[in-house]
């Protein structure tokens, strides 16, 4: 009844004007944008986050200058100077990690230090050397710079890949849902250590077959998570209003439902990223990493446990480095999740 | 549900012929031969191949190999100990291997259960602190650092326990690497724990069963303990394998006798037929103990079987 008693609309020259044609971007824009800050914000509020990501960023810039702040290249061999126990600048005037080490002889132990003996006490190994008296500092941060790369180089091949797998079997559903889901389900029931193992026993050992053997075996992981997640978002009503606007699939597909399953897709990168350096470790220690020459953490870890009863200072380093890096990514995993919840 | 449970069964099977015929072909594939010492004249490799069925056609070869497998003939080792067949390699390592698994299993779960219910029952801050380092240390630090580091401190350092394990002494030569094996179970369970535990302290029911006056001990025993017991049992089967299979490194770093020791010493002797044999009863169990899973699940779930799985 109340209709009746207002005065009718009477259309003005303005509403026959076309919008501009970016508006209906810059809005879409501007709520992702709007959505990632809260995210953002909600990520650096926990502490344990900001920690992770100091953790991480140091690990990455010494992962770049490492190898080259020591003075020593790390593949720069000097037998004189094997097996040479750490000493750090300021320390070893007052004492403690000043390259002594001690040593089991025949009748008990003896403390030995190299550097005394060589004559050599202006020169610092900050991790020591390893037996071919290579600088062990140098060799950490680049075994971590390889490491590194092997992991990035995965993921992001697995996130590829399992990205765009899932998302079309998840967004298209029905028999295309259900025949990649069969694959997937066949594929992840082998367990990953039998897969690695055995592409690894075909490929030349190297960094290559390493990444291959790590995507084949994490891909669908990655694609199971953007499966449901996009089960999830799919029929939301900001998904059917861009289908009822007429948005074609790969319009819906980069534009509606890729930003939103990013969250979870981050999660997943962050718990990927250490169990590739965690498998890389793995193969190094069952003999199939890196060929020897070239440094990983999983090879220097694994001379290092060889070595570990005489000179444990060689194990220490990439163990902790490595400690490092996985409670880091867990730290912004944890993180991720908790903000994009 | 038998719609859900048959289904489950016919993927198994696919999944274990698909394993089967990819470690057949890489079995053709690998580098070198079986045969490949210098002193054999054609005639006599010739003749070995007749023995062993290389000659005939792949497709005969393939299905004689599944029937193999599956009569439990893994075949026989090339170079690790010739001609001695695997499965006598395998029978004396296994009962170690699983024993290792299971005690690091029982010990990680107790611990981590306790650690987790405790956390979610009293939100005590000096509690939640252990919590956080230990879950947070159990899950980023792996398996084999703990070793390194227990061998190095406890055994090398203290020696308290033997760096090496002993035949003569198993019980206490496994205590290092079932500690180190466990701490990671013991993380994984007790971050389930706290979860189920947190999410059941939360529900109507429990508030209900306080309302009517009940103790919290009471509370506590017979309604969050119960209900939050049954989905951190699902989680401990699953860990088993990655036990079985990630107990590798630990083993070769005992010296312990069981089968990832055989693994690891296979690799790098090359020998083919022990590494795949090996796989295929991984991988076997794997996908048996995943199938036992799904099939609970569905019992104790029922959205599980209604297709609440998307």
């Amino acid at each position: 009844m109340s209709m009746k008693t207002e005065t009718a609309y009477i259309p003005q020259d303005e509403d026959f004007v076309f919008a501009p044609a970016d508006l209906s971007v810059g809005v879409a824009k501007e709520s992702i944008g709007g959505v990632k800050h809260e995210a953002l914000k909600r990520f650096f509020s926990r502490k344990s986050s900001v920690l992770g990501v100091v953790i991480i960023g140091l690990l990455v810039i010494f992962s770049i200058i490492g190898p080259y702040i020591s003075g020593h290249g790390y593949d720069d061999q000097d037998l004189s100077r094997a097996n040479m126990s750490p000493r750090v600048p300021v320390f070893a005037s007052i004492g403690i990690l000043d390259g002594s080490e001690s040593v089991p002889k025949t009748s008990g132990e003896a403390v030995q230090n190299k550097y005394e003996e060589l004559g050599i006490t202006d020169i610092y190994y900050l991790f020591g050397t390893d037996n071919l008296g290579r600088d062990m500092f140098a060799r950490c941060f680049m075994g971590l710079r390889i490491s590194l790369i092997i992991a990035l180089a995965a993921t992001a091949i697995n996130l590829l890949i399992g990205m765009n797998y899932g998302i079309i079997s998840g967004y298209f559903g029905g028999i295309t849902d259900i025949i990649m889901q069969r694959i997937v389900d066949v594929i992840g029931s082998i367990p990953t250590l039998v897969v690695v193992t055995l592409l690894m026993l075909v490929l030349q050992p190297g960094m290559g077959s390493i990444i291959v053997a790590l995507m084949l075996s994490g891909w669908f992981e990655m694609s199971l998570i953007a499966r449901s997640e996009v089960f999830r978002v799919k029929e939301l009503e900001y998904v059917q209003a861009s289908r009822t606007m007429g948005a074609g699939h790969f319009h819906i597909i980069v534009r509606e439902i890729v930003p939103n399953i990013v969250g979870k897709l981050a999660t997943q990168i962050m718990i990927s990223i250490p169990s590739a350096v965690f498998l890389e470790a793995f193969l190094s220690f069952v003999g199939l990493g890196m060929p020897a020459g070239t440094c990983s953490l999983g090879t220097l870890l694994s001379d290092g446990f060889s070595n570990a009863l005489l000179h444990p200072y060689k194990l220490i380093p990439p163990a902790v480095i490595m400690i490092l890096l996985m409670v880091g990514c867990h730290l912004v995993s944890e993180g991720v999740k908790k903000a994009t919840e | 549900m038998l719609k859900y449970i048959g289904k489950r069964l016919i993927i198994s099977a696919v999944t274990l012929l698909v394993i089967l015929l990819i470690l057949f072909l890489l079995l053709q594939f690998m580098p070198g031969s079986p045969f490949n010492d210098e002193k054999l004249s054609p005639e006599q490799i010739e003749q070995l191949r007749a023995k062993y069925g290389l000659d005939q056609p792949i497709i005969v070869q393939f299905f004689t190999y599944i029937g193999n497998m599956f009569r439990g003939d893994l075949g026989v080792s090339y170079s690790l100990s010739p001609n001695t067949p695997i499965t006598d390699l395998i029978s004396n390592r296994f009962p170690v291997t699983v024993m290792i698994g299971f005690a690091s299993m029982i010990v990680g779960t107790f611990l981590g259960l306790i650690l987790g219910f405790f956390t979610a029952f009293f939100k005590n801050r000096v509690l939640g602190a252990i919590y956080s380092i230990f879950t947070l240390l159990g899950i980023a630090v792996p398996s084999y650092i703990f070793a390194m580091f227990f061998s190095n401190f406890l055994g090398y350092k203290a020696n308290l326990l033997p760096l090496l394990y002993d035949f003569r002494s198993p019980v206490i030569s496994s205590v290092m690497p079932v500690m180190a094996m466990s701490l990671g179970v013991m993380a994984v369970v007790a971050r389930f724990a706290k979860a189920e535990a947190s999410e059941v302290i939360k529900s109507d029911y429990v508030l209900f069963a306080k309302c009517q006056g009940l103790s919290s001990r009471t509370v506590m025993t017979k309604y969050v303990l119960k209900n939050s017991l049954m989905p951190v049992i699902t989680v401990v089967a699953s860990l088993l394998v990655s036990l079985l299979t990630g107990s590798l490194v630990i083993e070769q770093m005992f010296s312990v006798p069981g089968v990832g020791g055989l693994l690891t010493n296979a690799i790098n002797a090359n020998d083919y037929s022990v590494v795949i044999a090996l796989s295929f009863i991984y991988s076997a169990l794997y996908i048996i103990v995943m199938l036992i899973l799904d099939i609970l699940y569905c019992i104790i779930d029922p959205r599980v079987r209604l297709g609440g799985k998307n």
